[in-house]
């Protein structure tokens, strides 16, 4: 008889894995009915926190995209000396603990930081302030958006490419009409990555732009100033922060007819 | 608290031939923590409220009161700040903290005693709501906020970046610092004792060595 043992295990191993990462998520559901969920929603500070996080995160975003597109195309279609250290040292926000990215923020941009008096000067205000949520939202998400961008840039067919030039096209023109046409499904997920890096966003918040509803209170610094005093109002909130994630994820999974597989290239 | 009981955990452990974890955060955080069932033996607060709380709750032994601290208004050490009335100007950052942690109940039922236009221009100049004391330290010496209400030992602990000007006496709110044994624990009869030496023994000099004040 043949063994079965190897796809019993690695079906075992999808079940584990599914309870394990849906179970706290369902959780929270389960331990907030419909009816606090909505009575959360309607206190003030509540719909501040979700404004603002709506805010904070479509305007790093918005940096994210109209930065980091051309920086991961020029890093997917060049190669130069030192290409894999650029590579790193933009990837790097990925693996740094986010403690660490409010204490290296508040030390290059905060106030005495060595950025800090340019940035006065510029009549800038970042520290606790709303500016310095988006910074700090940006400094984490975006290696999350430029790497899946810069695999998306390098699978598209080079030929692809070549044909536009041959055509007479600018290079500009071929970034805009076909590469970026094309790498879209791979652009679309690092996005939809970013976005849910950028609205998760905690410790660096917290530490480089502070807590004040309205002004950098996000919904996840939202929940942590209820989860001591109000344990239902933090997990109806923590329910909406999982809708809204969740939709995000389907969304972009729908508008590319479900061709977009998250952390794989388009062929 | 956090360096003076990091100081003396260990040899508490040394004498009772056991291991001591401490978790720090803010009094409410752990409360919280507690309330959903975490595995800890010992509970201490930087106020008496929340240890009477959790008691009434059924969830801690009778709280023991084992030190006070004072409230105070924390500078940068080279600041122009030297009253509560310069915090009333327009522009001056202040962070304090959340209402939900001592320091910020603290905060406000010390600014609640003041003219009711002083304590409005006060509270219209905070910048942020900190979740522990360790923010609103952290703001004051990264230069992001100009003046923050923290204990008197917080202070001291940052070794001279920031200066602590005092309140007049009578809108000094009294600190006291309650600890108990927490229910569910698992090694009660070592909890009572850890509970017990912060009234006296080392931990009790470590936190007279870092500033605090014995239990009233």
């Amino acid at each position: 008889m043949r063994s079965r043992w190897f796809p019993a295990l690695l079906c075992v191993c999808l079940a584990a894995a599914l309870i394990f990462l849906t179970l706290p998520v369902v959780a929270i559901f389960v331990d907030s009915s419909p009816g606090e969920l909505i009575a959360s929603l309607g206190e003030p500070g509540a719909l501040d926190a979700l404004w603002l996080s709506l805010r904070t995160t479509a305007a790093s975003i918005a940096i994210i995209l109209l930065v980091g597109t051309p920086a991961a195309y020029l890093l997917a279609t060049r190669s130069f000396r030192g290409k894999a250290v650029v590579v790193t040292l933009i990837e790097l926000p990925l693996v740094l603990p986010p403690a660490v990215a409010g204490i290296a923020l508040l030390s290059a941009v905060g106030p005495s930081g060595i950025l800090g008096g340019a940035v006065e000067a510029a009549g800038i205000e970042l520290s606790l302030a709303t500016a310095g949520v988006v910074v700090a939202l940006t400094f984490v998400a975006s290696p999350f958006y430029v790497r899946q961008a810069m695999a998306a840039f390098a699978a598209v067919e080079p030929t692809l490419l070549d044909a536009s030039r041959t055509l007479g096209a600018s290079e500009a023109h071929g970034f805009l009409r076909v590469m970026i046409p094309v790498a879209l499904p791979g652009l679309a997920a690092g996005t939809a990555l970013a976005l849910g890096r950028a609205l998760g966003e905690f410790g660096a918040t917290l530490m480089f732009a502070g807590s004040f509803q309205g002004i950098t209170q996000t919904v996840p610094l939202a929940i942590y100033d209820r989860f001591s005093t109000d344990f239902d109002s933090a997990l109806a909130l923590s329910a909406v922060l999982v809708a809204v994630s969740a939709a995000i994820l389907l969304s972009v999974k729908l508008v590319r007819g479900g061709e977009v597989a998250l952390g794989v290239a388009p062929r | 608290m956090t360096e003076a009981l990091e100081a003396c955990a260990p040899k508490f452990g040394d004498a009772e031939n056991a291991e001591v974890r401490i978790s720090f955060a803010g009094s409410d955080e752990l409360a919280a923590q507690i309330r959903q069932g975490a595995k800890v033996d010992a509970y201490a607060a930087a106020n008496t409220r929340i240890p009477d709380e959790l008691h009434a709750e059924d969830l801690l032994s009778k709280p023991v009161e084992f030190a006070t601290n004072e409230f105070a208004l924390a500078v940068p050490k080279d600041s122009d700040i030297s009253s509560l009335e310069d915090l009333t100007k327009e522009g001056t950052t202040i962070v304090i903290g959340s209402e939900s942690v001592p320091i910020g109940a603290y905060t406000r039922e010390t600014l609640a005693k003041l003219p009711p236009d002083q304590e409005k221009a006060i509270l219209a100049n905070v910048r942020s709501n900190e979740p522990d004391v360790k923010g609103i330290v952290g703001k004051l010496t990264q230069g992001a906020a100009d003046a923050g209400f923290v204990y008197i030992t917080d202070v001291n602990a940052t070794g001279g970046d920031l200066k602590a000007i005092k309140l007049p006496k009578d809108l000094e709110p009294q600190v006291t610092y309650g600890a108990g044994v927490v229910k569910q624990a698992e090694q009660p009869a070592l909890a009572k004792k850890f509970v017990d030496g912060l009234t006296q023994g080392d931990c009790a000099d470590a936190l007279t060595d870092a500033g605090f004040g014995p239990a009233p």
